[in-house]
Protein backbone atom coordinates (compact mmCIF):
# COMPACT_ATOMS: atom_id res chain seq x y z
CA UNK A 1 0.00 0.00 0.00
CA UNK A 2 2.65 2.51 0.93
CA UNK A 3 4.93 1.02 -1.92
CA UNK A 4 2.54 1.66 -3.96
CA UNK A 5 0.99 5.24 -3.10
CA UNK A 6 5.43 6.39 -3.38
CA UNK A 7 5.89 4.52 -6.81
CA UNK A 8 2.86 4.81 -8.25
CA UNK A 9 0.68 7.65 -7.18
CA UNK A 10 2.71 10.53 -6.44
CA UNK A 11 4.29 10.63 -9.71
CA UNK A 12 1.03 11.11 -11.06
CA UNK A 13 -0.14 13.34 -8.87
CA UNK A 14 2.61 15.45 -9.01
CA UNK A 15 2.32 16.16 -12.64
CA UNK A 16 -1.52 16.71 -12.45
CA UNK A 17 -1.25 19.26 -9.99
CA UNK A 18 -1.76 22.66 -10.79
CA UNK A 19 0.90 25.53 -10.83
CA UNK A 20 0.23 26.35 -6.68
CA UNK A 21 2.37 29.46 -7.30
CA UNK A 22 -0.09 32.57 -7.84
CA UNK A 23 1.48 34.42 -10.95
CA UNK A 24 2.34 37.90 -10.32
CA UNK A 25 0.93 40.37 -12.40
CA UNK A 26 3.74 40.67 -15.01
CA UNK A 27 4.15 37.42 -15.94
CA UNK A 28 -0.09 37.74 -16.59
CA UNK A 29 0.53 40.39 -18.67
CA UNK A 30 3.67 39.01 -20.58
CA UNK A 31 1.59 35.59 -21.43
CA UNK A 32 -0.83 37.38 -22.74
CA UNK A 33 0.89 39.43 -24.93
CA UNK A 34 2.83 36.91 -26.85
CA UNK A 35 -0.43 34.59 -26.59
CA UNK A 36 -2.21 37.96 -28.71
CA UNK A 37 0.67 38.15 -31.10
CA UNK A 38 1.40 34.63 -32.14
CA UNK A 39 -3.11 34.27 -32.38
CA UNK A 40 -3.51 34.27 -35.88
CA UNK A 41 -7.22 32.89 -36.98
CA UNK A 42 -7.80 33.17 -33.38
CA UNK A 43 -6.47 33.42 -29.42
CA UNK A 44 -8.39 30.76 -28.33
CA UNK A 45 -6.26 27.77 -29.09
CA UNK A 46 -3.26 28.87 -28.07
CA UNK A 47 -4.74 30.95 -24.68
CA UNK A 48 -5.49 26.93 -23.69
CA UNK A 49 -2.20 26.04 -24.58
CA UNK A 50 -1.06 28.62 -22.33
CA UNK A 51 -3.56 28.80 -19.17
CA UNK A 52 -4.09 24.88 -19.32
CA UNK A 53 -0.81 23.48 -20.81
CA UNK A 54 1.92 25.21 -19.85
CA UNK A 55 1.04 27.09 -16.45
CA UNK A 56 -1.42 25.03 -15.37
CA UNK A 57 -3.63 27.98 -14.43
CA UNK A 58 -6.71 25.92 -14.84
CA UNK A 59 -7.28 22.06 -15.64
CA UNK A 60 -9.11 21.28 -19.21
CA UNK A 61 -12.70 21.16 -17.26
CA UNK A 62 -12.27 24.71 -15.89
CA UNK A 63 -11.08 25.96 -18.92
CA UNK A 64 -14.21 24.51 -20.62
CA UNK A 65 -16.53 26.07 -18.08
CA UNK A 66 -14.95 29.73 -18.26
CA UNK A 67 -14.89 29.42 -21.65
CA UNK A 68 -18.72 28.42 -21.89
CA UNK A 69 -19.77 31.39 -19.07
CA UNK A 70 -17.59 33.86 -21.48
CA UNK A 71 -19.25 32.96 -24.38
CA UNK A 72 -22.44 33.29 -23.39
CA UNK A 73 -22.08 36.69 -21.99
CA UNK A 74 -21.66 39.66 -24.03
CA UNK A 75 -18.53 40.73 -25.16
CA UNK A 76 -15.62 39.42 -26.90
CA UNK A 77 -15.32 35.60 -25.31
CA UNK A 78 -11.50 35.78 -25.34
CA UNK A 79 -11.94 39.61 -23.45
CA UNK A 80 -14.07 38.00 -20.80
CA UNK A 81 -12.35 35.09 -20.10
CA UNK A 82 -9.19 37.05 -19.89
CA UNK A 83 -11.28 38.82 -17.41
CA UNK A 84 -12.21 35.70 -15.36
CA UNK A 85 -8.92 34.73 -15.01
CA UNK A 86 -7.18 37.38 -13.80
CA UNK A 87 -9.80 38.28 -11.45
CA UNK A 88 -9.11 34.33 -9.82
CA UNK A 89 -5.45 35.50 -9.42
CA UNK A 90 -5.05 39.46 -8.73
CA UNK A 91 -9.11 40.86 -8.44
CA UNK A 92 -10.09 43.66 -10.40
CA UNK A 93 -6.10 44.84 -11.27
CA UNK A 94 -5.48 41.53 -12.70
CA UNK A 95 -8.33 41.38 -14.99
CA UNK A 96 -7.01 44.75 -16.25
CA UNK A 97 -3.76 43.39 -16.43
CA UNK A 98 -4.84 40.62 -18.43
CA UNK A 99 -7.13 42.37 -20.96
CA UNK A 100 -4.72 44.76 -21.70
CA UNK A 101 -1.89 42.94 -22.15
CA UNK A 102 -4.13 40.88 -25.08
CA UNK A 103 -5.10 44.05 -26.67
CA UNK A 104 -1.79 46.06 -27.29
CA UNK A 105 -0.27 44.31 -29.43
CA UNK A 106 -3.27 43.88 -32.21
CA UNK A 107 -4.74 47.13 -31.64
CA UNK A 108 -1.39 48.26 -32.48
CA UNK A 109 -0.82 46.34 -35.46
CA UNK A 110 -4.05 47.03 -37.56
CA UNK A 111 -3.65 50.52 -36.45
CA UNK A 112 -0.36 50.54 -38.32
CA UNK A 113 -1.96 48.67 -41.20
CA UNK A 114 -4.55 50.37 -41.44
CA UNK A 115 -2.64 53.54 -41.82
CA UNK A 116 -0.82 52.28 -44.36
CA UNK A 117 -3.96 51.16 -46.02
CA UNK A 118 -5.47 54.79 -46.30
CA UNK A 119 -2.38 56.15 -47.79
CA UNK A 120 -2.38 53.15 -50.58
CA UNK A 121 -5.96 52.21 -50.39
CA UNK A 122 -6.72 53.30 -53.83
CA UNK A 123 -4.12 50.48 -55.23
CA UNK A 124 -7.10 47.86 -56.62
CA UNK A 125 -4.75 45.20 -55.54
CA UNK A 126 -5.00 45.81 -52.04
CA UNK A 127 -8.28 46.25 -52.07
CA UNK A 128 -8.99 43.06 -54.28
CA UNK A 129 -6.59 41.29 -52.11
CA UNK A 130 -8.87 42.29 -48.80
CA UNK A 131 -12.06 40.97 -50.85
CA UNK A 132 -10.60 37.51 -51.42
CA UNK A 133 -9.55 37.61 -47.72
CA UNK A 134 -13.12 38.98 -46.41
CA UNK A 135 -15.00 36.43 -48.09
CA UNK A 136 -12.59 33.38 -46.70
CA UNK A 137 -13.35 35.16 -43.22
CA UNK A 138 -16.61 35.05 -43.66
CA UNK A 139 -16.17 31.05 -44.27
CA UNK A 140 -14.15 31.10 -41.23
CA UNK A 141 -17.43 32.79 -39.13
CA UNK A 142 -19.77 30.37 -41.01
CA UNK A 143 -17.86 27.59 -40.13
CA UNK A 144 -18.43 28.51 -36.53
CA UNK A 145 -21.82 29.06 -36.72
CA UNK A 146 -22.48 25.38 -37.70
CA UNK A 147 -20.43 23.87 -34.97
CA UNK A 148 -22.48 25.83 -32.79
CA UNK A 149 -25.64 24.64 -34.61
CA UNK A 150 -24.49 21.07 -34.00
CA UNK A 151 -26.67 20.24 -30.93
CA UNK A 152 -29.27 21.71 -32.51
CA UNK A 153 -29.97 19.17 -35.01
CA UNK A 154 -29.25 16.46 -32.53
CA UNK A 155 -31.83 17.07 -30.14
CA UNK A 156 -34.71 19.92 -29.02
CA UNK A 157 -36.99 19.38 -32.44
CA UNK A 158 -37.64 22.03 -34.65
CA UNK A 159 -38.11 25.34 -32.41
CA UNK A 160 -35.04 26.67 -31.49
CA UNK A 161 -34.09 26.11 -35.63
CA UNK A 162 -36.45 28.59 -36.36
CA UNK A 163 -35.69 31.07 -33.86
CA UNK A 164 -32.10 30.75 -35.47
CA UNK A 165 -33.15 31.09 -39.16
CA UNK A 166 -35.78 34.18 -37.94
CA UNK A 167 -32.70 36.24 -36.59
CA UNK A 168 -30.77 34.90 -39.68
CA UNK A 169 -33.31 36.38 -42.17
CA UNK A 170 -34.18 39.50 -40.09
CA UNK A 171 -30.98 40.38 -40.12
CA UNK A 172 -28.64 39.02 -42.96
CA UNK A 173 -31.32 39.72 -45.20
CA UNK A 174 -33.48 42.75 -44.21
CA UNK A 175 -31.00 44.36 -41.88
CA UNK A 176 -32.93 45.36 -39.31
CA UNK A 177 -31.43 46.69 -36.12
CA UNK A 178 -29.96 43.70 -33.89
CA UNK A 179 -31.56 44.94 -30.66
CA UNK A 180 -35.07 44.57 -31.86
CA UNK A 181 -34.67 41.33 -33.54
CA UNK A 182 -32.99 40.13 -30.37
CA UNK A 183 -35.24 41.66 -27.97
CA UNK A 184 -38.45 39.97 -29.81
CA UNK A 185 -36.25 36.64 -30.39
CA UNK A 186 -34.11 35.86 -27.36
CA UNK A 187 -37.44 35.56 -24.96
CA UNK A 188 -39.04 33.39 -26.83
CA UNK A 189 -36.24 30.92 -27.63
CA UNK A 190 -35.36 31.47 -24.03
CA UNK A 191 -39.27 29.89 -22.89
CA UNK A 192 -39.01 27.19 -25.29
CA UNK A 193 -35.63 26.29 -23.62
CA UNK A 194 -37.22 26.87 -20.17
CA UNK A 195 -40.07 23.94 -21.47
CA UNK A 196 -37.45 21.59 -22.40
CA UNK A 197 -35.34 21.73 -19.87
CA UNK A 198 -36.81 18.41 -17.47
CA UNK B 1 -19.14 71.43 -27.89
CA UNK B 2 -16.97 70.60 -30.74
CA UNK B 3 -17.05 68.96 -33.63
CA UNK B 4 -14.63 66.33 -32.45
CA UNK B 5 -15.88 65.97 -28.59
CA UNK B 6 -19.41 65.65 -31.08
CA UNK B 7 -17.48 62.23 -32.77
CA UNK B 8 -16.02 61.13 -29.90
CA UNK B 9 -19.76 61.39 -27.99
CA UNK B 10 -21.05 59.20 -30.89
CA UNK B 11 -18.29 56.96 -31.07
CA UNK B 12 -19.04 56.14 -27.26
CA UNK B 13 -22.72 56.08 -27.32
CA UNK B 14 -22.66 53.49 -30.61
CA UNK B 15 -19.93 51.15 -29.20
CA UNK B 16 -21.73 51.06 -25.36
CA UNK B 17 -24.59 49.70 -26.82
CA UNK B 18 -22.84 47.29 -29.90
CA UNK B 19 -21.24 46.01 -26.43
CA UNK B 20 -24.46 44.47 -24.78
CA UNK B 21 -25.48 43.41 -28.16
CA UNK B 22 -22.38 41.02 -28.39
CA UNK B 23 -23.69 38.11 -27.68
CA UNK B 24 -21.27 35.80 -29.42
CA UNK B 25 -18.69 38.25 -29.39
CA UNK B 26 -17.73 40.66 -32.83
CA UNK B 27 -18.50 37.48 -34.53
CA UNK B 28 -22.19 38.04 -34.52
CA UNK B 29 -22.15 41.53 -35.02
CA UNK B 30 -20.93 41.91 -38.51
CA UNK B 31 -24.29 43.03 -39.58
CA UNK B 32 -25.02 46.06 -36.97
CA UNK B 33 -21.60 47.43 -37.05
CA UNK B 34 -21.93 48.13 -40.30
CA UNK B 35 -25.43 49.34 -39.93
CA UNK B 36 -24.10 52.17 -37.18
CA UNK B 37 -20.74 52.81 -38.45
CA UNK B 38 -21.70 52.97 -42.36
CA UNK B 39 -25.82 53.81 -42.27
CA UNK B 40 -26.46 55.68 -39.43
CA UNK B 41 -23.08 57.22 -39.02
CA UNK B 42 -21.44 57.57 -42.17
CA UNK B 43 -18.12 57.20 -41.05
CA UNK B 44 -16.92 55.47 -44.12
CA UNK B 45 -18.25 53.49 -47.12
CA UNK B 46 -19.75 49.71 -46.68
CA UNK B 47 -16.46 48.92 -49.05
CA UNK B 48 -13.90 50.38 -46.66
CA UNK B 49 -15.72 48.53 -43.75
CA UNK B 50 -15.14 45.32 -44.88
CA UNK B 51 -11.93 45.84 -45.90
CA UNK B 52 -11.19 46.72 -42.32
CA UNK B 53 -12.69 43.81 -40.70
CA UNK B 54 -10.86 41.43 -43.26
CA UNK B 55 -7.58 43.35 -41.89
CA UNK B 56 -8.33 42.92 -38.28
CA UNK B 57 -9.19 39.17 -39.08
CA UNK B 58 -6.01 38.61 -41.10
CA UNK B 59 -3.73 40.14 -38.47
CA UNK B 60 -2.86 38.36 -34.98
CA UNK B 61 -5.01 39.17 -32.10
CA UNK B 62 -9.00 38.72 -31.06
CA UNK B 63 -10.63 39.52 -34.04
CA UNK B 64 -12.80 42.81 -31.66
CA UNK B 65 -9.61 44.76 -33.22
CA UNK B 66 -11.65 46.23 -36.28
CA UNK B 67 -13.16 48.55 -33.16
CA UNK B 68 -9.68 49.88 -32.95
CA UNK B 69 -9.49 50.70 -36.96
CA UNK B 70 -12.78 52.76 -36.43
CA UNK B 71 -11.86 54.64 -33.47
CA UNK B 72 -8.03 55.42 -35.35
CA UNK B 73 -10.49 56.62 -38.33
CA UNK B 74 -13.07 58.62 -36.71
CA UNK B 75 -11.13 60.62 -33.97
CA UNK B 76 -7.14 59.27 -34.17
CA UNK B 77 -6.18 57.76 -31.12
CA UNK B 78 -8.31 59.32 -29.02
CA UNK B 79 -11.17 57.18 -30.54
CA UNK B 80 -9.15 54.41 -30.33
CA UNK B 81 -9.40 54.83 -26.53
CA UNK B 82 -13.00 55.64 -26.45
CA UNK B 83 -13.93 52.61 -28.93
CA UNK B 84 -12.42 49.80 -26.94
CA UNK B 85 -13.47 51.49 -23.30
CA UNK B 86 -16.51 51.60 -24.64
CA UNK B 87 -17.01 48.52 -26.21
CA UNK B 88 -15.14 45.93 -23.62
CA UNK B 89 -15.31 47.92 -19.94
CA UNK B 90 -18.95 47.62 -19.64
CA UNK B 91 -19.28 43.74 -20.67
CA UNK B 92 -16.13 43.26 -18.80
CA UNK B 93 -17.66 44.53 -15.79
CA UNK B 94 -20.67 42.15 -16.42
CA UNK B 95 -18.31 38.97 -16.53
CA UNK B 96 -16.51 40.17 -12.88
CA UNK B 97 -19.45 40.39 -11.38
CA UNK B 98 -21.25 37.81 -12.56
CA UNK B 99 -18.58 34.64 -12.74
CA UNK B 100 -19.23 33.95 -9.30
CA UNK B 101 -23.25 33.91 -9.10
CA UNK B 102 -23.44 31.92 -12.60
CA UNK B 103 -20.96 29.07 -10.91
CA UNK B 104 -22.93 29.24 -7.65
CA UNK B 105 -26.12 28.57 -9.92
CA UNK B 106 -24.29 25.77 -12.39
CA UNK B 107 -27.41 23.39 -12.00
CA UNK B 108 -29.95 25.85 -11.87
CA UNK B 109 -33.10 25.88 -14.44
CA UNK B 110 -33.16 29.38 -14.77
CA UNK B 111 -29.46 29.49 -15.84
CA UNK B 112 -29.77 26.53 -18.17
CA UNK B 113 -33.04 27.75 -19.74
CA UNK B 114 -31.18 31.31 -20.69
CA UNK B 115 -27.93 29.29 -21.53
CA UNK B 116 -29.67 27.26 -24.01
CA UNK B 117 -32.04 29.75 -25.21
CA UNK B 118 -29.91 32.21 -26.27
CA UNK B 119 -27.75 29.44 -28.33
CA UNK B 120 -30.13 29.70 -30.99
CA UNK B 121 -29.86 33.57 -31.34
CA UNK B 122 -26.49 33.69 -31.72
CA UNK B 123 -25.95 31.11 -34.56
CA UNK B 124 -28.31 33.22 -36.21
CA UNK B 125 -26.48 36.32 -35.53
CA UNK B 126 -23.15 34.67 -36.75
CA UNK B 127 -25.11 33.20 -39.53
CA UNK B 128 -26.27 36.70 -40.79
CA UNK B 129 -22.71 38.20 -40.16
CA UNK B 130 -21.24 35.58 -42.04
CA UNK B 131 -23.72 36.39 -45.04
CA UNK B 132 -23.32 40.28 -44.84
CA UNK B 133 -19.67 39.85 -44.90
CA UNK B 134 -19.61 37.83 -48.04
CA UNK B 135 -22.05 39.24 -49.95
CA UNK B 136 -20.07 42.87 -49.03
CA UNK B 137 -16.71 41.30 -50.03
CA UNK B 138 -16.99 41.32 -54.20
CA UNK B 139 -20.06 40.58 -56.85
CA UNK B 140 -21.32 37.77 -57.97
CA UNK B 141 -20.78 34.21 -57.39
CA UNK B 142 -17.04 33.57 -56.65
CA UNK B 143 -17.28 35.34 -53.23
CA UNK B 144 -19.99 32.82 -52.27
CA UNK B 145 -18.29 30.28 -53.30
CA UNK B 146 -14.82 31.51 -51.73
CA UNK B 147 -17.43 31.56 -48.56
CA UNK B 148 -18.73 28.07 -48.42
CA UNK B 149 -15.35 26.11 -49.58
CA UNK B 150 -13.81 27.85 -46.48
CA UNK B 151 -16.69 26.93 -44.16
CA UNK B 152 -16.49 23.31 -45.53
CA UNK B 153 -13.20 23.11 -45.44
CA UNK B 154 -12.96 24.64 -41.85
CA UNK B 155 -15.67 21.97 -40.35
CA UNK B 156 -14.63 18.68 -41.80
CA UNK B 157 -10.58 19.46 -41.73
CA UNK B 158 -7.74 21.03 -39.27
CA UNK B 159 -6.00 23.29 -41.61
CA UNK B 160 -5.00 26.30 -40.52
CA UNK B 161 -6.92 29.35 -41.16
CA UNK B 162 -4.70 31.35 -41.91
CA UNK B 163 -3.87 29.36 -45.24
CA UNK B 164 -7.75 29.97 -46.59
CA UNK B 165 -7.33 33.27 -45.55
CA UNK B 166 -3.62 33.45 -47.43
CA UNK B 167 -5.91 31.71 -50.77
CA UNK B 168 -8.99 34.05 -50.62
CA UNK B 169 -6.15 36.55 -50.65
CA UNK B 170 -4.61 35.13 -53.96
CA UNK B 171 -7.84 34.65 -55.32
CA UNK B 172 -8.69 38.58 -55.05
CA UNK B 173 -5.55 39.55 -56.42
CA UNK B 174 -6.63 37.23 -59.32
CA UNK B 175 -9.14 39.12 -60.21
CA UNK B 176 -11.98 37.00 -59.32
CA UNK B 177 -13.73 38.39 -56.30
Amino acid sequence: MFLRDVVMVQPAEVAEAPDSDVPSLTKLFVNFFFVSIIGFGGVMPWAYRMVVEQHRWMTSEEFAEVMAFSQFLPGGNIINFAVVLGQRFHGALGSIVCVVGLLIAPSTIVIVLSTIYLHFGQVAAVHDALGGVAAAAAGLILAVAAKMAKPLFTRKGVLPLCCAAVVFICIGLFRLPLYFVVAAVAPVSIAIAWRQIR
Amino acid sequence: MSEDDFEIWSLAVTFVTLSFLAVGGVNALVPEIQRQVVDVHGWMSANRFTDFFAMSQAAPGPNLTVISIIGWVVAGLPGVLTTNVAFIAPTSILTYFLSRTWEKFRKARWRMAIQYGLLPVTIGLVAASSYVLSTNSGDGLLPVLITGTVAATVYWTRIHPLILMAAGASLGIAGFV
